[in-house]
């Protein structure tokens, strides 16, 4: 037994010890590829940090979120959604329209990775019991109107939750209180079922405001991240967001787009 | 009286209009086409229809965003009005689920709907009657494979008359002769076949060509089929000359004139073809409205139909140029040039490069550019103020982006970098004012 297990196991090291030169060079040529194709990428997305800044951290004024450390599913599916029509911001849709789904998603997976300083909070500038209220709707929801609380999906540390769901601080308030309008308008969409349309909708406007407020004005702790917890069982079914762990990495596409099967 | 001379007039111009209606048969439903060949191999046939329909960018209008594709219900915005975008997939009610080949082919041949209604010239019907039979049975044969949606698009919006089908049937005696586009036995079968997808499926002069009052194209050579054997009717000078899009505020430029994108030079042959399929070659990159085209279209070709699209193109004959020798062009003030070179070292000389010269592949040189120097400055504002990537294809999967200046730069600031921009390096255009840059602020999405 020892015979025959002493060539197998020796063979591999004398294949690679024989061709040590040429796997060398070639794993070097391979990292360089990499690093060549991972670093030319900020000069391709020149489009996207002219407003969201060149770490993804935010831009010129509050209208631009910060989109460096969002999870990849999320911010592939926000792509999808400007292409789609179902966001509506067209210099954004103008941007994306003629991209295809693996540019969107190397982007995506691009300003998810970045993890710059976060801008310091916004102090509040509503009565007690407003902040009162935002910060019970986001830590304990309204179960009276079967309204679910901010962290029983977008993380115990409102950072978001991998693969697809956003963290929610370090937005400004205005950013903030736009999105919940938009929801209620509906000119923000996500795909079927569109658990956030349902939450929007069922907010009164100062509740929107003392959200929005209260979560502006949370600090954000310097490496934190989205979570990773895949057991965890949302309390509503959202499209475009896989349930527990059946999607690794991004988000699913429900539906297809436009133009042609391929 | 007053009102007589003005009735008498009325009254013989429907009598003219009656004339012309039964002088071309115009009353008359279309013939059937020839008919349709057996096809030995419907998978094939299928094929081949998903093929052409991506040639003819049919899913450029007869999609909605967000919605299924060939469901229709967009909006196309024209000066008449605005028309809906009918639903080709197979939906008994809403689509062409009750549709037969024959059905279809006169849509296309004569641009008639099943039920005899007239369609509005907003579908390219002046080039879609060029496509053979056998090309328009494998279309309909692949649009039957699709998932049936039931949707049906909402009404026209036109303005009285382009609402009524008199205006239809006056329009169509004016600009209209159904005849499939014939093969020119002086030419090469490359450039026929070239002819056959620009003029016809491709429908290029859609955009690429000027439009007169009554929205009618220029078009290439027409061959009347009540005229069997008879010299077509010559093309115009105007064929492909160029066009202004009123609806996303762009300017399709002439594809035979030098100093706009006229492709005889200075691009080869091989050049024209990737910029066709790959959206951009070394020298020039494709931006805007175009890039959908390249997306869903141009890119999905074969190399052979893009090189006889090219071949075809590149024996245009140029033309004149514009505008007319002798009119000095107006020259930019000092201030405006000074702020414009300013603006430009700070936001585009990094890319660009501080001479124009941009980089070979990645950012083009603006220093002789003929996008640049344009007449109509549209585009440039357009690119300045908005940003845009070039299509992302199989030959060029992560373009690089121009980054939008809008939300940054004030209309004064776009104008006038783009004056600098236009009469640097040699650059010889006119300058652009704040107004002229600021009526492209707002962006138009469909």
């Amino acid at each position: 037994m020892r015979f025959r297990a002493y060539p197998i196991r020796l063979f591999p090291q004398i294949f690679i010890w024989r061709w040590r030169g040429r796997l060398l060079s070639g794993l070097c040529l391979l990292w360089i590829a990499g690093i060549a194709q991972a670093s030319d990428l900020g000069e391709r997305i020149a489009p996207c940090t002219v407003c969201h800044g060149d770490q993804g951290r935010s831009g010129r004024d509050a209208y631009y979120p910060r989109i460096a450390g969002k999870p990849a599913g999320y911010l592939l599916n926000q792509l999808r959604h400007f292409q789609a029509g179902r966001r509506h911001y067209d210099w954004m849709t103008a941007l994306v329209d003629p991209l295809p789904e693996s540019y969107l998603t190397e982007i995506a997976e691009h300003f998810a990775a970045l993890n710059p300083p976060y801008a310091p909070p916004t102090p509040t500038t509503l009565a007690p019991d407003q902040i009162e209220l935002g910060r019970r709707l986001v830590l304990e929801g309204d179960p009276g109107r079967a309204l679910p609380a901010c962290v029983q999906c977008h993380g115990q540390q409102l950072m978001g939750l991998q693969p697809a769901i956003p963290g929610l601080l370090g937005l400004t308030r205005g950013y903030l209180v736009a999105q919940i309008g938009a929801w209620q308008a509906g000119s923000r969409r996500a795909y079927d079922p569109d658990c956030m349309a349902g939450i929007a909708k069922k907010l009164q406007p100062q509740e929107s405001a003392a959200i929005a407020q209260w979560l502006a004005a949370q600090p954000v702790k310097a490496m934190a991240k989205p979570a990773i917890e895949p057991t965890r069982r949302l309390p509503l079914k959202c499209g475009g967001i896989p349930q527990s762990s059946e999607m690794p990495t991004v988000g699913e596409r429900p539906q297809t787009e436009s133009g042609h099967p391929r | 009286m007053k009102w007589r001379p003005a009735l008498a007039a009325m009254a013989s111009l429907a009598l003219v209009g009656l004339c012309l209606i039964s002088w071309l048969g115009l009353g008359a439903h279309g013939d059937d086409g020839p008919q349709p060949p057996k096809t030995a191999d419907p998978q094939a046939q299928i094929a081949r229809g998903e093929y052409l329909t991506r040639a003819g960018h049919c899913v450029g209008c007869h999609s909605a965003r967000g919605g299924a594709a060939f469901a229709g219900g967009k909006a196309i915005e024209t000066p008449f009005g605005v028309v809906y975008a009918s639903n080709l997939t197979p939906d008994a009610e809403s689509g062409l689920g009750r549709w037969s080949a024959t059905d279809f082919w006169k849509a296309m041949h004569h641009g008639r709907s099943r039920d005899g209604r007239l369609l509005t010239p907003a579908f390219p019907f002046t080039n879609m009657t060029r496509v053979t039979r056998e090309d328009s049975d494998a279309i309909f044969a692949w649009l039957q494979t699709l998932p049936p949606v039931s949707q049906r698009q909402p009404d026209n919006s036109l303005r009285f008359p382009f609402n009524t089908q008199a205006a239809m049937v006056l329009w169509r005696a004016l600009y209209f002769r159904p005849g499939i586009e014939r093969p020119d036995p002086e030419r090469s079968a490359l450039w026929n076949r070239g002819a056959y997808l620009v003029r016809g499926l491709g429908h290029c002069d859609a955009c690429h060509a000027p439009r007169n009052a009554l929205g009618a194209v220029a078009t290439g050579p027409v061959w009347p089929e009540s005229s069997a054997g008879q010299s077509p009717r010559k093309a115009t000078m105007s064929e492909l000359s160029g066009g202004w899009l009123p609806a996303q505020d762009w300017y399709a430029p002439s594809l035979r004139l030098h100093p706009e994108a006229g492709s005889a030079r200075p691009w080869s042959t091989d050049e024209l073809v990737a910029l066709l399929r790959d959206g951009r070659h070394d020298r020039a990159s494709i931006l805007g409205p175009m890039a959908k085209v390249v997306f869903n279209s141009t890119q999905w070709l074969h190399d052979d139909d893009l090189t006889a699209m090219a071949t075809f193109l590149q024996s245009l004959p140029p033309g004149e140029s514009r505008p007319p020798p002798g009119i000095p062009a107006p020259i930019a003030r000092d201030d405006t040039l000074r702020l414009g070179l300013t603006l430009y070292e700070k936001h585009c000389a990094d890319c660009h490069g501080e001479n124009g010269s941009g980089q070979p592949g990645r950012y083009p040189a603006l220093a002789g550019s003929r996008t640049v120097t344009l007449p109509v400055a549209a585009n440039t504002i357009q690119i300045v103020m908005h940003g845009g990537y070039a299509p992302g294809t199989a030959g060029n999967p992560r373009p690089h982006g121009m980054a939008p200046s809008g939300p940054f730069l004030s209309d004064l600031e776009v104008a006038a970098v783009v004056t600098y921009i236009r009469s640097a390096w040699g650059n010889q255009a006119t300058p652009i004012d704040t107004h002229e840059a600021g009526k492209y602020r707002r962006l138009r999405t469909d």
